[in-house]
């Protein structure tokens, strides 16, 4: 079923009656050509790129909880590509490039909003830093400005410009970075895919990963055994607990990053601000609530929950940043588990183990990602080739020596 | 685990008084050990969901390097040890 | 509208009148009103416009879970938007105003949405909006956004304090009813450290507002004996208007105190406060809350939960309306209805859909059984309802209506750990685990029934939980008989002809519901991001359960197979000021002064924030007009005569041991075992991955102690560092750490009169020969007076010295210095001048150590020791991609025309290349203008640099629109023989 004002205005006359699903349930079939493991942004939109562009449509994505319930439903919405390094650039322009066009290319009103995305520097260093990063993005074709204090201030005047610890001294602009409704784009990648003949099989945990002579050659489901030709994990924050199953140790651990959202407010900001003295950043959804975090908490862990220091640090920071936050209210938060790699880049390779594929390492960027991270994953899966924007993703870099280190602080996961 | 962390030498303090370094399990290799012992002890991780040993600093108290054996699910800590000590081969 | 204040009763004090307004009409009120019952004692029906419909809404709840009555509290920098009225205690001169209405909440224009709801489905807007493409956000997004949202937040700081404080307790009980009163009476009378907090402004909970009987007594004798025996034992706090908010790892609770309604006449308290609270065991007795009713225009002002009736009737004497109709199907709704008599109103019916209604029932109402209420009538209020009895429709007259669907436990915070709750059909409602880590839930929340039972069972399980730290307690009250458990699960009314609203706020209906399983969203969660359902400010408090009971008969199911959304802290929504606590404006982090800060004040520096530090970093002089001015000056005075600058911020780490020199030799890639005492020398330290880490000075004071310098910025990570490789990798060396970055005030001393200055306050011969180049050595100063660490190293490439002095002579050593001075043309140099000379010579800073560079991509590859047998870095430095050709090199870059300036950040580009990301040969670290040169002069890494000095390159900015021929050169620019460290 299309979906389009139109079909709103008919439905509506007959009281919303006749919508169809927007996805099948269907039941496991005992082979796919392509079986992706994880129901979330990435390996939805790996197989709507790969029924879609790709030509491969015999492919189930088993998700063991419900469809988008890992971190593209728990995540703060952010989408720019605003990157310093060779590997990283022009893959997240092709990332940004993807969601310009995504809503009339799946037919889902994901919300795409670029509202611009503004980081913040307050000392000469930081500044220079970002002069550095704004003239790579700029060198790739990619949009970047550099604002200063006063232009900063005429676009946000509630900033603290006048008593603050660390004062603000200007800006790195991405125009094209925002927000999108990131529920819907789990939902319309989803439904995409569906339609063209992918299985998304919800509530299907993958148990173990069938190899024979070292090949693999299928997956055990809470559902039974599905065999595949190719099988494609796309698990984020449990990448180490689907690559055990086949005997393979990642470069990532497991951190939670909390995340949060106000109460709902009139309008009150417009775009996405980072804070550079602290970690904070800030946007507000359509439905109003300022969507905001800060930074992961450090430590291992699988639980979807973090500590009240971290909270009350977020807040600190949101209030030294906007000081008009102090009487506003945090209603929900949440916790998503990140798949924090050794430099604070991704992988999108093929590993050791014939058949089976890895997209990982998101650390806690892989909503933006999402839809280079499906093109990309598609295009390995299927021409078991690299695609041009994400050769640099590489699972031997660390061991080679070549890592993609933005940040420049080394070989340990919980400080990207 | 994430609230309070029960120092060996401090006794039960808040976790803000810590930080944590990574995984405790991997062990330096020797010097002329094969490339692929180095990349396995710098990059490589269990990453288990379950019981976890840990490194931790004790920076604003007694600064020692614990080694904090607990649940990366539940967040139950299962037992503290000094680092050294735990080298050594002594308790904490 | 139809409430009012009854003549008599209540617990208000009517000797006193509190003036408020609401939307500018001026009201008054009594000390014990709530901003809420004040407005229904007022006769105030419609308070506020829904998120969506623009629907009017009144007053549902009493308390923490209100949906509806949001207002916006105060004016300006004070206002506080989306206030439940139901939380707000009247004070005079309070001012609210409704919200997401236009012109006026009586008359909203948005209301429109009503009408075209059959457009506006759940999800509506997924399917839509989507061409022409630009319009997106050039027109539907900024009209969605301006709908939306709920109050207008102010943009002006925030005037008031808030703060934060750790408590500790052996038994924390969260929630004053019944069953807390009873857990900390038992726990108070064994002596156990007690803490009590309530969300009220008064303890009580369920106990405030009912009549009757418990435990022998009146409830209100009932509630003063028990709080008066409590507020005298002192191993009780008793918090009141605390609501406990979140339940962490190692039973750390969040609880967030407000003040009083004096708080603003009391001058400097603070707002807010967070409760960090520390308890060995916690009984949480939060309660039930009570579940909304599922029929037509159930939302309608007027229509309410028979608790909050209850609750303003017996608190604040006031009533709904004149012939309230009530709409049960519990005992809620009868002793609702009984108060409502009592207090001399006429209850125009009572609707119960069970058949065997409550067997008690004495009063004059006439009951209406197995049948429910379908639709209210009216729009703006409620004027009757049409009742469907067995398939028969009648109307019946009614200004009010009272539901109640039931009672849900309250047990979002024993669920914030992980658990999840399970269903039980006995209760119709989810429970928790009746214990877990510490967590005992009791009373209503634990799905126990009756005041008496609460009462019993909070004391009974506080019992056992203090039996959990080996600590005895008596239960303070006994068994109870536990009443008849009569439940009836009525999700929702069928056959409704107006919108059913599942949740208030967020105007999901029960069709929103059913569209949403109809299309594939019928898990629970998904359903609750489909159609936002429980994501309101109450974050589905009132309407969740109906929700799971709704979506739970559409696909066939119990409600325990659809199971509950997630519980995630904040119980309440918590302000940003309660959870920032003092840590704002300046106070946002600690600031740190060097000991020279005094000195530096004095001789008129500008500081500029360093990490936590403010560092001096230039010293204005009478005349000069801009920095630059400045720091031409001190940089030119260093090099030709000689300057003062304040170096105390670098990192000082002290190293004892007998293994010190092994230790540094694993420390640094470059050698120290063989560094004599008195010496000094500079050191790279790698990290694991073999790039660099950090570098600094460290100087041999004893066979068995070492002085180390770090960078400012990783002063306490090197520290970290050191104290992590002694104590794991190597345990059996003697080396230990003491950090003396505090204690030593350091000052550099440089330019080529610097000895001539320096010999004025030292005891010791600064000849070359008794006191050369890199030596190090324990002095005294001023004829013995004061020991001093004297070292003779340079960054500016001048003759130099460093002096160290205790911390506290720092200033008046500094003093003594810049009198020697005087007649040598001494000044004080700043960070900025400090970062010229040292681009000038080359030297490095983080801004060239930036984590991903090797030593030899600083040049510094001959330092590396290859003959020592291990140090941290040095396996992996043997990667194919730390040693391969086209790394980035740090050469000097300069411009052709000495009139250009350029940028750091700016990247390097060969002039006939095309501009591509492809063609990026590197970028320029630092810039300075020299003054010794008289242009700019920069830094810059750049592939295979070492080889290309001479090349013209293209240093490139498009962010300054800055594009100038510059050329590579070697990375030094002053004195490349190193002739004036001797001058």
């Amino acid at each position: 079923m299309r979906y389009s004002a139109l079909s709103i205005f008919l439905q509506g006359l007959t009281g919303n009656r006749r919508w169809t699903p927007a996805f099948r349930a269907p039941e496991p079939k005992p082979y796919y050509d392509v079986v992706i493991v994880g129901g979330g942004g990435h390996g939805l939109a790996t197989a709507y790129y790969l029924a879609r562009v790709f030509g491969v449509a015999n492919v189930a994505v088993l998700e063991k909880g419900y469809l988008g319930s890992g971190n593209v439903g728990r995540n703060t919405t952010i989408i720019r590509s605003n990157y310093l390094l060779p590997g990283n650039n022009p893959f997240y322009e092709l990332s940004l490039k993807l969601w310009e066009g995504l809503e009339q290319d799946f037919n889902f009103n994901a919300m795409v909003s670029q509202r611009g995305v503004l980081n913040l520097y307050h000392s000469d260093a930081q500044r220079d830093a970002y002069t550095r990063r704004g003239n790579a993005m700029r060198l790739h074709g990619v949009d970047a400005e550099l604002l200063d204090r006063e232009a900063v201030r005429a676009k946000l005047p509630f900033l603290d410009f006048d008593n603050a610890r660390f004062p603000i001294m200007g800006g790195l602009h991405q125009p094209r970075g925002g927000t999108v409704r990131h529920d819907a784009v789990a939902w319309g990648y989803a439904r995409g895919a569906d339609s063209r003949g992918v299985d998304i099989i919800q509530h299907c945990e993958v148990t173990g990963i069938r190899r024979e002579n070292g090949v693999v050659t299928g997956v055990e489901t809470s559902r039974g055994f599905i065999g595949c030709g190719k099988l494609a994990l796309a698990t984020a924050g449990h990448s180490s607990v689907t690559a055990a199953m086949a005997g393979l140790r990642l470069p990532i651990e497991s951190h939670v990053l909390q995340a949060f959202v106000s109460e709902g407010l009139k309008p009150f900001i417009d775009c996405v601000v980072t804070f550079g003295a602290g970690h904070f950043y800030v946007s507000q959804s359509d439905k109003g609530g300022l969507v905001f975090g800060g930074d992961i908490d450090g430590y291992n862990s699988y639980a979807q929950r973090g500590a009240l220091s971290l909270v009350e640090h977020v807040a600190e920071a949101g209030v030294a940043l906007i000081p008009a936050l102090s009487r506003l209210r945090f209603l929900r938060s949440w916790g998503g588990i990140m798949d924090m790699s050794m430099d604070g880049s991704p992988i999108i390779d093929r590993t050791p183990i014939e058949n089976l594929y890895l997209n990982a390492g998101w650390c806690y960027g892989g909503f933006k990602a999402t839809p280079a991270s499906g093109y990309c994953f598609a295009h390995l899966i299927a021409r078991d080739a690299s695609h041009e924007t994400a050769r640099a993703f590489r699972l031997d870099r660390f061991e080679r020596g070549y890592p993609i280190d933005e940040k420049g602080l080394g070989a340990q996961p919980n400080l990207h | 685990m994430a609230s309070l962390i029960p120092c060996p030498h401090c006794g039960t303090r808040p976790r803000e008084e810590f930080a944590v370094k990574g995984d405790a399990a991997p062990i330096r290799p020797e010097l002329d050990a094969p490339a692929s012992d180095w990349h396995e002890y710098l990059h490589l991780r269990d990453n288990p969901k379950g019981r976890h040993h840990e490194f931790w600093h004790h920076v604003s108290g007694c600064r020692r390097w614990l080694i904090v054996e607990r649940d990366t699910a539940s967040h139950e800590i299962y037992s503290i040890t000094d680092a050294a000590s735990a080298k050594q081969g002594g308790g904490a | 509208m139809t409430g009012f204040r009854l003549p008599r009763g209540g617990c208000i004090d009517r000797s006193r009148t509190l003036r408020f307004t609401f939307d500018g009409r001026v009201m008054v009120g009594h000390p014990g009103d709530t901003l809420a019952s004040a407005l229904l004692a007022n006769g105030v029906g419609i308070v506020g416009r829904s998120f969506k419909y623009h629907r009017p809404r009144g007053i549902l709840t009493a308390g923490s879970s209100e949906p509806n009555a949001l207002v916006t509290l105060g004016e300006g920098a004070s206002s506080e938007p989306n206030t439940r009225a139901t939380m707000v205690e009247l004070s005079d001169g309070l001012i609210a105003r409704s919200q997401n209405c236009w012109p006026s909440a009586a008359f909203d224009v948005g209301a429109i949405n009503g009408l075209l709801s059959p457009f506006l489905s759940a999800g509506f807007y997924y399917k839509t909006f989507m061409w022409p493409a630009p319009l997106w956000e050039k027109l539907y997004e900024p009209l969605i956004r301006k709908a939306a949202g709920l109050g207008r937040a102010s943009k002006a700081p925030d005037p008031d304090r808030y703060e934060k404080s750790w408590a500790h307790c052996d038994l924390l009980v969260i929630g004053a009813g019944p069953a807390g009163l009873g857990a900390a009476l038992t726990a108070g009378r064994s002596g156990a450290r007690v803490i009590l907090v309530d969300e009220d402004h008064e303890p009580g909970g369920a106990l405030l507002s009912t009549g009757g009987d418990v435990a022998g007594r009146s409830p209100t004798t009932l509630l003063a004996d028990l709080v008066g025996e409590l507020e005298n034992l002192p191993n009780i706090r008793i918090l009141s208007r605390t609501t406990a908010v979140g339940w962490y790892d190692d039973n750390l609770f969040g609880a967030v105190e407000r003040a009083g309604p004096d708080f603003l006449s009391t001058g400097h308290a603070p707002r807010e406060r967070l409760w960090r609270i520390v308890a060995r065991e916690a009984i949480l007795a939060s309660g039930a809350e009570e579940r909304p009713l599922v029929f037509g225009g159930n939302d309608r002002p007027g229509v309410m939960m028979t608790g909050a009736v209850s609750s303003y009737l017996h608190r604040q004497a006031v009533a709904p309306g004149r012939r309230p109709l009530i709409f049960t199907t519990n005992a809620a709704g009868y002793h609702a209805a009984a108060m409502l008599e009592e207090a001399g109103i006429e209850v125009s019916g009572i609707v119960d859909p069970r058949t065997e209604p409550e067997a008690e029932w004495r009063g004059r109402a006439p009951v209406f059984r197995n049948a429910v209420v379908t639709d209210v009538i009216g729009g703006r209020g409620v004027s009757g309802a049409v009742l469907d009895s067995e398939g028969r429709r009648s109307r019946i007259d009614a200004d009010s209506i009272a539901m109640s669907g039931g009672f849900t436990p309250r047990i979002q915070l024993a669920c914030q750990r992980g658990c999840k709750p399970v269903w039980s059909e006995a209760h119709l409602a989810f429970l928790a685990p009746e214990r877990q880590n510490g967590l005992t839930v009791a009373g209503a929340a634990a799905g126990i029934e009756g005041l008496e039972g609460a009462l019993h069972d909070g004391s009974r399980k506080a019992a056992s939980a203090l039996k959990e730290l080996g600590l005895d307690a008596k239960p303070a009250f006994s068994a109870a008989p536990l009443n008849d458990r009569k439940t009836y699960a009525l999700w929702r009314v069928a056959g409704t002809r107006g919108a059913a609203f599942v949740d208030f706020q967020n105007d999901v209906k029960v069709d929103d519901l059913l569209l949403a399983n109809r299309e594939g969203y019928g898990h629970v969660e998904l359903a609750k991001r489909y159609t936002t359902a429980g994501m309101a400010t109450d974050q589905g408090k009132t309407g969740n359960l109906n929700a799971i009971g709704i979506l739970a008969e559409a696909r066939g199911v119990t409600p325990g197979e659809i199971g509950t959304t997630t519980f995630r802290p904040f119980y309440v929504p918590v302000s940003f000021g309660a959870l920032a606590g003092s840590a704002r404006g300046k106070h946002f982090q600690p600031v740190r002064r060097s000991p020279l800060h005094g000195w530096a004040e004095k001789n008129g520096a500008v500081f500029v924030e360093s990490g936590l530090w403010y560092r001096s970093s230039w010293f204005p002089r009478p005349g000069e007009m801009t920095w630059r001015e400045s720091v031409d000056r001190e940089v030119l005075n260093v090099r030709s005569n000689v300057g003062l600058c304040d170096v105390s911020t670098l990192g000082k780490i002290e190293v004892f041991g007998r293994d010190a020199a092994t230790f540094l030799d694993r420390i640094y890639c470059n050698a120290f075992a063989k560094l004599p005492v008195g010496r000094a020398r500079y050191g790279i330290m790698l990290r694991e991955d073999g790039f660099i880490y950090d570098d600094g000075t460290t100087s041999r004071l004893a066979d068995d102690h070492f002085f180390m310098t770090t960078t400012t910025a990783l002063a306490a990570g090197v520290l970290s560092h050191l104290e992590f490789c002694a104590q794991v990798l190597w345990p059996d060396l003697d080396v230990r750490f003491a950090s003396s970055t505090d204690q030593w005030a350091q000052m550099a001393i440089a330019g080529p009169k610097s000895r001539s200055v320096l010999e004025a306050i030292v005891d010791v011969d600064l000849s070359d020969d008794a006191f050369p180049f890199m030596a190090a050595r324990e002095i005294t100063l001023f004829g013995g007076k004061l020991s001093a660490r004297l070292f003779r190293i340079s960054f500016s490439g001048e003759r130099a010295y460093e002096l160290a002095v205790p911390a506290g002579f720092g200033e008046s050593v500094a003093d003594a210095l810049m009198a020697a001075g005087a007649p040598y043309g001494i000044c004080a140099y700043g960070a900025e001048a400090l970062g010229v000379l040292r681009i000038e010579k080359g030297h490095v800073t983080h801004n060239e150590i930036n984590g991903t560079v090797t030593a030899d991509d600083l040049g510094f590859g001959k330092m590396v020791s290859s003959t020592k047998t291990d140090f941290i870095g040095r396996a992996m430095l043997r990667r194919e991609g730390l040693v391969s050709q086209d790394r980035p090199q740090l050469v000097g870059v300069r411009p052709v025309d000495p009139r250009d300036g350029f940028k750091a950040g700016s990247h390097i580009m060969r002039p006939d290349d095309q501009t591509v990301l492809e063609n990026d040969q590197g970028y320029v670290t630092s810039v300075a203008f020299s003054p010794h040169l008289g242009h700019m002069i920069g830094l810059a890494l750049v592939k295979g640099g070492r080889t290309r000095h001479g090349e013209r390159v293209v240093i490139w900015n498009a962010l300054g629109e800055s594009y100038i021929e510059g050329e590579v050169c070697a990375p030094c620019f002053v004195d490349p023989v190193n002739e004036r460290l001797h001058a």
